[in-house]
């Protein structure tokens, strides 16, 4: 119970010499204690150097072969849903470099659960750094790199092949935009169901649905989906702004759902916001915690 | 008579363990039913452009992708099966300890094994099946004589899936950390075992390969005898074959592990 209470300022809730240096004071703790936990977690995984070699290719090679099976399918058609394999590999890559980014990231946030069940939840607490910083670099798996790499090597082959787009000052900026704020994207959603699993506990899989269930499902044109569901991904959970929306723009496809042409520039807004939530989902959840006392 | 029940002890108690997380499992059935569903678009787009494509018609697909999602967990086509355990136990030295119990290393694990899948068929596969059926048009076979069949070949891929992770735990022996390993098998599951894309859609060579590769036994095995498109008697001699060899290979290199490797710990 103390050490719930002592998380808590950790983390910075309200009423703990506040104003506004301590904050930038605490982002900078943060970023610091991240860099110093992943330094370590770095180390740690270049003891085991032939497992480490293994997994990145593994890495690298298990996100090929997603993609071969998208191959596989156009050797035996021309079109998906009216899309050539170059327009669906524009897709790919971008949904596969965005989440390959937060992956990296925050991607090791999906063991809170497992924290929360075993206590080791309570030690992180009890150290002089930001709960988030620390339960986001645990683990830190630099095999994760793979995945980026397959996603830019997809994007850079849907880019030398597609023919037909009039690039544009405002398409070509779009590109680093669209990837950084679909990163940002799922990075809200891994702390989002970071935060759920403080309620959850065991429910860790349903983050899946979201994290690896989004990125799949963004690799694949909106067209193919129910209306239900492609509303479900803009509205609710905004996952259509990592690529979907942008890229259609940039591929001058027409939108779902008859939205207007602005909302391709959206997703840097609303990255912003779901990182704001994601963010107060966290604290909310933080504060929630009561240590299982084991 | 006596390690006959021990076995079916630990089979239960495999069983229980699973059953015990509740809130994992509808966790799980939840994230299963989410990608059918996505797969399940993906492949009415693909059915619609080449209708027949496989030799499935569309709805066969779409019985194909659930039963694919209601197979997942039993086959431990992505891992996290016991193997995960069995490699922890032999870097830490705990090995030592299971060599020294009155039971068979390989019957004892795989004894918790089929209490596992069978737990994970019924935990993890009717919902998602039910609810896909519900969503979306499949074709389900109405005799009883073919359900059986099915069945069957459930259990013989839940004994290819054992016996092949089993050789996969074993390599810890020799290289400490599994974690490389364990992503190589999670990689030719993923691939082979038809979670992507139905083996039989696989183009010339490379399909005739994956067919004939024991990961074939796990869920494309099954649901051609679901679907009515192969000869159940056919599937489990291919199915039974696998599971002979690789649970041979993995006796022989239980052996030379427990002979030659020296257990550290201590």
């Amino acid at each position: 119970m103390r050490v719930g209470v002592r998380g808590e300022r950790w983390d910075g809730g309200e009423g703990w010499d506040d104003g506004p240096l301590s904050r930038w004071e605490r982002v900078s703790d943060g970023v610091r204690a991240y860099r110093m936990i992943a330094a370590m977690w770095i180390r740690s995984t270049m003891a085991y150097r032939a497992s480490f070699v293994m997994t990145t290719l593994g890495n690298f090679v298990a996100t090929c072969l997603d993609f071969l099976a998208i191959v596989l399918m156009f050797s035996q058609i021309e079109r998906l849903g009216g899309y050539s394999l170059p327009e669906v590999a524009f897709l790919y890559g971008l949904s596969a470099v965005a989440f390959g980014i937060a992956d990296l990231v925050v991607g090791s946030m999906d063991r809170l659960g497992r924290r929360v069940r075993d206590g080791t939840l309570d030690t992180l607490l009890v150290r002089p750094a930001p709960v988030l910083a620390q339960v986001a670099a645990d683990r830190f798996a630099l095999r994760r790199l793979g995945r980026i790499t397959q996603g830019l090597l997809v994007l850079t082959y849907a880019l030398l092949s597609l023919d037909g787009v009039q690039w544009t000052t405002a398409k070509v900026l779009l590109m680093p935009v669209m990837v950084v704020s679909g990163g940002a994207i799922f990075c809200a959603v891994f702390v989002g169901g970071a935060a759920f699993q403080f309620v959850a506990r065991d429910a860790s899989e349903v983050q899946n649905a979201f994290t690896y269930g989004g990125t799949t499902l963004l690799q694949y044109p909106p067209g193919l989906f129910a209306q239900d569901l492609v509303r479900g991904v803009t509205f609710v959970l905004p996952l259509a702004f990592v690529n979907w929306l942008p890229a259609l723009y940039v591929l001058g496809r027409p939108y779902p759902l008859d939205l207007p042409e602005w909302v391709a520039f959206l997703p840097p807004l609303v990255a912003a916001g779901c990182c704001a939530l994601a963010g107060l989902a966290w604290r909310a959840g933080l504060r929630s915690y009561r240590s299982t006392g084991s | 008579m006596g390690s006959g029940r021990l076995y079916a002890a630990v089979a239960a108690g495999g069983f229980r363990r699973y059953a015990t997380y509740r809130t994992a499992t509808l966790a799980g059935m939840f994230t299963n039913t989410v990608f059918g569903v996505i797969l399940a678009y993906t492949y009415i787009a693909l059915w619609d452009e080449r209708p027949h494509l496989g030799g499935y018609d569309q709805s066969q697909a779409l019985t194909y992708v659930w039963l694919g999602q209601a197979l997942l967990m039993t086959m431990c086509v992505m891992g996290t099966g016991f193997e995960d355990e069995l490699i922890e136990r032999i870097r830490t030295g705990d090995i030592a300890i299971d060599l020294y119990r009155p039971a068979d290393l390989q019957l004892w694990w795989l004894a918790q094994d089929m209490g596992r899948a069978l737990f994970h068929l019924l935990g993890r596969g009717l919902i998602p099946v039910a609810v896909g059926a519900w969503l979306f048009d499949l074709t389900l076979p109405s005799s009883p004589v073919t359900w059986l069949a099915f069945l069957v070949a459930v259990a013989l891929g839940m004994l290819v899936s054992y016996s092949f992770r089993f050789l996969v735990a074993l390599t810890a022996f020799w290289l400490l950390d599994g974690a490389g390993i364990i992503q190589m098998a999670w990689l030719a599951g993923v691939f082979c075992s038809g979670m992507v894309l139905p083996l039989n859609v696989f183009p010339g060579l490379l399909g005739e390969v994956v067919r004939a590769l024991p990961w074939a036994a796990l869920i494309q095995a099954p649901a051609d005898i679901l679907l009515g498109e192969a000869d159940p008697l056919g599937t489990f001699a291919f199915q039974a074959g696998w599971a002979v060899a690789l649970l041979a290979v993995g006796r022989l290199l239980q052996a030379v592990a427990t002979r030659r490797v020296v257990v550290q710990g201590g």
